[in-house]
């Protein structure tokens, strides 16, 4: 290489057979065991997010169904009172933080590159490492269970319980570790999507024009930088205390029990609107492509995206009413609970009008997103409902806030990923989902589901206060349990249907074609599965639906596809400036690395020192994970990291 | 389409079959009734909520079912066929407006509402009678009566008798970890949180018992921790108070297996419990001095009957898994003479 | 490298871009390590953030007589605080004369600034063993002793940071164009000096406020 290659003139050209077989030598990642771990590719971090993801789910509803046999009667003994603690415990630590957020990480971590039309995320090593924590925090949360000594004080972990003088066993050690080193992947993850999103986008792809779900996972992602200090500090302080004696949490020494719920909240809270808008944005970007038509108030609802999450970080008191607030704070934070329902009402009247102007095709995946605006509404109102400070301090930690959060995380989570799924599973696989099992398995998640939590509702009116392993007869609870156990069994059997589906259509599903659905963004404009590349040559976008603006007769003249930057000689991306999407760099990007994986390890090392107070283990850890780090972030040539002019 | 809209159409209305049937007598814990002065506000408020809810759920979900069943194209969907796209009639963004417009109006009515409701429910409309101070323990409630002086204070515990008609104040703290107190049909949720004692008030409109229940997750036996609040009319409630103020019986007039219990009740029991009058004083358990003037035992997990007494004496664990008192080993002879003791205790 | 070249219109569909010679990679504040960068300051901007509510939180719930006897003087903090203002005095320069590719200078800087973050480093843990309590003894000693713990740890970091920089610097890695490295470990040393005027503000004047 001669001296100071700082400047290049990208080839612009045409695809064609030869630049794809060379691009493919330059960015497929290596075979066998090296490659799996050192693997940067973010359509294979993706899919690992997704499986790691869904395979928590069905861990956590194991746990769920063990409780809902334990409640289908009164006074029932087929769980001790502390194994139903830890049931519900990790029931709900792997449905919010490893099944709920990973689960969308995964969708937007295959998808962000394929719908801006790059060729990875900005960080691709950081991708591999934000996934490797999660399944280190993942292992090592549920190493507990095996030993026993799970959390048990439920996912909301409240103090004093969790202190030492009433938790003295490890079991709280593990969630608060597990959760600060869950912290970091999730932070890291956050941190890969802003970047991507402000540097990565096809030339012409202006801020106007980037998709919805994309919106959605950038708006959660900067949240998360914001949120996810709180509840890594609040755990910190909690394990500082029950290790070294500090006063933090404890009333007897001049500690605050509430501060853990405020810090807890804080966080907590916007966690709320964290785990949802990306499964909106996936809504709002799937919905039209079935409707036939664009996305009513494409601005409106990316602006209530970010209002709802700006809303967000203003209400975490409200989990707080029963804890003796002044009224006048209970009055402010009432309100704006009440204020955030306007944001998100724009997008269910968006996705209506969606609907009511276009040409709905029934698809399994319609019929989700159709009935994700149904649910969503249920789950939304519901919350208003705990907005009301007087009613809320009934409704308060009942059965009416377990369907109201059921209703949220199913029907606005798990409805869109399901529809999601079936959306992007013939990108990912290159094979349709069966459509006809599809609607069965359909019918059979939205009546288990509803027949389980739409009743609970009524369980909380009647006052069945949560978290209790068993109730007494004669208070009214044990018919409506029943059904809710009856339920609960039919949304596991409804699931096992769509497992069953993905397993059988990953071999003999119909071939997908490049694009199935006849979508409008980017990700349709490649083959099913993508090239390890993504895109032969990098797209130049003209409008907001690239693949629909000849139909649409929008944009600034015609997205060209076949014909672009090409960046072939070696891995190359292009950056591009934040708001307008003008080419900017070419960005020379990593290829297969261990060392994500490598620091993972020495990261879970040191948490496994921490938890076992073996601090010689930890200080090891400390220095194995700068080592690692350094040699990680080492400035190399290949990157263009390095000086190439001749120092005299 | 069509099993979705019988199934959505269904089971709202269900829902309020079920909400509405809610009167039904044996639901002890239900808030869609009020008993009191400081629940009675709020069940309208509740209700007026559910009907918003139901309504709201019911037109969205008419118009998502009926948009997507008019709307819908007949042809079959080919993979990878190319189908018509719209741009879209103009103006449907008056959807969202109108949605928006009348979301902000609906939610500005019930903001209006809430508001006006917790102003009611600050405070009584007339002075308290008197303060309980109800303290949480893993897993019962401590429940001390401050009179006007310390002679006209007792202690009792998981029953809380009030006089009807009368506000009382209620000041709430916590022995060990945050609990949280409530009685639906007389009010909601107060916390009771350790290094802090919180104030609330308390009012039956009439006659009657009530059941509470923890409603914060305080451990184990966090299921077995209910309570009771019994409404009585003025004079009874005056007797039942001048009666609690009394110490147990003394020896005088006591037969042998009576003298015995107390000996052996004060040696075995009285490490943990107090029975005013005897020299059992521990503090880390209920005050038993008035034991039989209750009804339930355990945090109104069994009833205090002969049976019930029996059983709770001699195996607490196998009842309450993990609540702090323990398995005492009595022979029958000891069981009997402790009973016939606290069966003194009026 | 002149970009000035007249370079040919490029079709694409039927849009015109021009795309001429392009700049490669990690340059200067053009990389993407210094967006990173700005993320990772902003979640750690928060972590202090919440450090300093606890602080405020406890402060507020039990007034004056929460805080000790003896309030955190100036006498080493003062002094402190000014060394620590110096090294991001340093390191900016440091970062000035990389831009005109004045290595061996850059290097000197980094290491000045090396010696100061050393000396806080030092008359901190010296401040901290003139306290009369410890990390366990009440609420506010916790506080104190956890918020000034996070900080010294980010100066550690910081240090480490550094000293990678100077070694990669007297290695001769960088240039006034290949520098992204340099401005991105030189951004976190100035948060973490940022960080410290909050703590400062909020630790030790704050309480002489009333």
């Amino acid at each position: 290489m001669t001296a100071a290659r700082y400047t290049e003139f990208p080839n612009v050209g045409e695809k064609s057979r030869a630049l794809e077989e060379k691009l493919k030598k330059i960015w497929v990642s290596k075979p066998g065991f090296y490659g799996f771990i050192a693997s940067v590719d973010h359509k294979e971090i993706g899919i690992r997010y997704i499986v790691t993801a869904f395979a928590f789910l069905i861990v956590g509803g194991v746990e769920a169904l063990i409780m809902r046999m334990q409640l289908a009667g009164p006074n029932q003994n087929i769980v001790s009172p502390e194994a139903y603690a830890q049931l519900f415990s990790m029931h709900g630590i792997t449905m919010i933080f490893l099944y709920a957020l990973p689960v969308l990480s995964g969708f937007s971590n295959y998808l962000f590159p394929l719908v801006l039309g790059t060729r990875d995320m900005a960080f691709p090593r950081l991708n591999a490492f934000s996934y490797w924590v999660y399944l280190a925090a993942g292992i090592f949360m549920y190493v507990s269970f095996l030993l026993g000594s799970a959390p048990n004080d439920g996912w909301f972990n409240y103090v004093p319980y969790a202190d030492r003088t009433f938790n003295p066993g490890p079991n709280i050690d593990f969630y608060a570790l597990g959760m600060i080193l869950l912290g970091i992947s999730t932070t890291a993850g956050a941190a890969n999507f802003v970047v991507t999103f402000f540097r990565m986008r096809a030339p012409g792809m202006s801020i106007n024009r980037i998709p919805i779900l994309v919106w959605g996972t950038v708006t959660v992602s900067a949240g998360n930088l914001l949120a996810v200090p709180a509840v890594s500090l609040a755990f910190f302080l909690l394990w500082m205390d029950r290790q070294f004696g500090t006063h933090f949490y404890d009333a007897a020494s001049g500690g605050k029990p509430l501060l853990w719920q405020h810090l807890f909240w804080l966080f907590a809270h916007p966690w709320v609107y964290i785990i949802v808008l990306p499964a909106m944005g996936m809504v709002s970007d799937g919905l039209p492509i079935f409707c036939r038509r664009p996305l009513v108030g494409y601005t409106l609802v990316v602006l209530g995206t970010i209002t709802t999450m700006v809303l967000g970080f203003g209400v975490w008191v409200h989990h707080m009413f029963a804890t003796g607030l002044p009224y006048m704070a209970m009055s402010f934070f009432s309100g704006a609970s009440f204020i955030i329902t306007v944001p998100s009402a724009v997008a269910v009247f968006a996705w209506i009008a969606t609907i009511w102007d276009g040409r709905p095709i029934i698809t399994t995946a319609f019929l989700y997103f159709a009935s994700f605006i149904a649910m969503f509404v249920i789950g939304g109102v519901s919350g208003v409902m705990t907005a009301a400070v007087p009613a809320d301090l009934q409704f308060h930690d009942t059965y009416f806030v377990v369907a109201h959060i059921h209703y949220v995380l199913i029907g606005i989570n798990l409805f869109g990923v399901l529809g999601a799924l079936y959306v992007w599973f013939p990108k990912m696989s290159g094979r349709l989902l069966d459509e006809y099992l599809g609607k069965v398995s359909f019918w059979v998640v939205f009546f288990g589901f509803n027949l389980a939590f739409l009743p609970m509702h009524w369980t909380g009116l009647r006052g069945m206060p949560r978290r209790i392993y068993t109730y007494p007869d004669g208070v009214g609870w044990t018919g409506l349990n029943q059904t809710t156990t009856a339920g609960a069994f039919l949304l596991a059997f409804g699931l096992a249907l769509v497992l069953t589906n993905v397993l059988r259509s990953i071999r003999k599903g119909e071939p997908a074609g490049d694009n199935p659905w006849d979508g409008p963004t980017l990700e349709w404009a490649t083959s099913s599965p993508p090239p390890p590349y993504n895109f032969a040559v990098i797209p130049v976008v003209a409008s907001r639906h690239p693949l629909w603006e000849e139909r649409l007769c929008e944009g600034t003249g015609r997205t060209s596809i076949d014909r672009g930057p090409q960046l072939d000689s070696g891995r190359e991306a292009l950056a591009t400036t934040a708001i307008d999407a003008h080419p900017d760099l070419i960005l020379k990007m990593p290829a297969d690395d261990p060392w994500p994986f490598f620091v993972t390890i020495a990261l879970a090392i040191g948490f496994i020192g921490l938890l076992l107070q073996a601090w010689w283990l930890a200080a090891l850890s400390v220095i194995a994970t700068l080592a690692g780090t350094i040699v990680w972030l080492w400035p190399r040539r290949d990157l263009a990291q390095i000086a190439e002019k001749q120092h005299v | 389409m069509k099993p979705l809209a019988r199934a959505t159409g269904g089971s709202v209305s269900t829902l309020l079959i079920m909400i509405t049937s809610a009167a039904a007598g044996d639901t002890p814990m239900s808030y869609l009734e009020s008993a009191g002065a400081r629940a009675a506000p709020v069940t309208p408020l509740i209700w007026g909520l559910i009907y918003l809810s139901a309504a709201v759920v019911i037109v969205i979900t008419l118009l998502v079912i009926v948009g997507s069943l008019k709307r819908r194209t007949t042809d079959a969907w080919l993979p990878g066929q190319r189908s018509d796209v719209e741009r879209g009639g103009s103006g449907v963004l008056r959807w969202v407006y109108s949605g928006l417009i009348a979301t902000t109006i609906t939610l500005a009515a019930f903001v209006a509402w809430t508001m006006s409701t917790l102003a009611a429910i600050r405070s009584p409309d007339q002075a308290e009678q008197f303060t309980v101070h109800v303290v949480g323990h893993q897993w019962w409630w401590e429940v001390r009566y401050i009179g006007s002086s310390p002679s006209q204070s007792f202690t009792t515990a998981n029953e809380i008798r009030i006089p009807s008609g009368r506000p009382i104040r209620l000041r709430l703290s916590s022995a060990d970890v945050i609990h949280s107190f409530w009685v639906p049909a007389l009010s909601g949720k107060t916390d009771l949180i350790p290094g802090r004692t919180n104030e609330t008030w308390l009012e039956a409109n009439r006659t009657g018992d009530f059941r509470g229940q923890c409603a914060e997750f305080c451990g184990q036996q966090h299921a077995l921790m209910a309570l009771r609040v019994v409404s009585l009319p003025g004079d009874e409630f005056a007797k039942w108070w001048a009666q609690q103020l009394k110490p147990a019986p003394g020896d005088t007039g006591a037969s042998e297996t009576v003298r015995n219990g107390r000996e052996l009740f004060v040696a075995k029991c009285g490490i943990c419990h107090t029975v005013r009058g005897t020299l059992a004083g521990g503090k880390i358990g209920p005050d038993l001095s008035h034991l039989m003037s209750r009804e339930t035992l355990a945090a109104n997990t069994i009833p205090n009957t002969r049976a019930g007494l029996s059983a709770w004496i001699s195996a607490p664990q196998q009842i309450k898994p993990k609540n702090k008192m323990p398995n005492v080993e009595l022979s029958s002879e000891e069981l009997h003479a402790i009973r016939t003791f606290l069966y003194t205790l009026q | 490298m002149s970009e000035t070249a007249s370079a040919p219109a490029n079709v694409f569909g039927n849009q015109v871009l021009r795309i001429g010679p392009m700049r490669i990679g990690s340059r200067y504040r053009g990389s993407s390590g210094w967006w990173g960068m700005v993320t990772l300051i902003a979640t750690e901007a928060f972590l202090f953030i919440y450090l300093l509510f606890t602080y405020a939180y406890f402060a507020i719930e039990n007034g004056r007589a929460w805080l000790p006897a003896e309030l955190p003087s100036f006498k080493l903090a003062g002094p402190n605080t000014l060394i620590l203002l110096a090294s991001s005095g340093v390191v900016w320069w440091a970062e000035r004369q990389m831009r005109q590719d004045k290595r061996r200078r850059t290097l000197m800087a980094l290491i000045a600034a090396l010696i100061l973050a050393g000396i806080f480093f030092t008359v901190q843990l010296m401040e901290w063993k003139s306290k009369p309590y410890q990390l366990a003894s009440t609420s506010y000693a916790s506080v104190y002793f956890t918020i000034t713990g996070f900080h010294l740890a980010h100066v550690l970091l910081g240090f480490v940071i550094l000293a990678l920089l100077a070694v990669w610097t007297a290695k001769g890695l960088f240039d006034d164009v290949r520098m992204a490295p340099l401005s991105i470990g030189i951004a976190y040393w100035h948060f973490v000096d940022a960080v410290w005027l909050v703590v400062f503000f909020v630790v030790y004047i704050t309480p002489r406020f009333g």
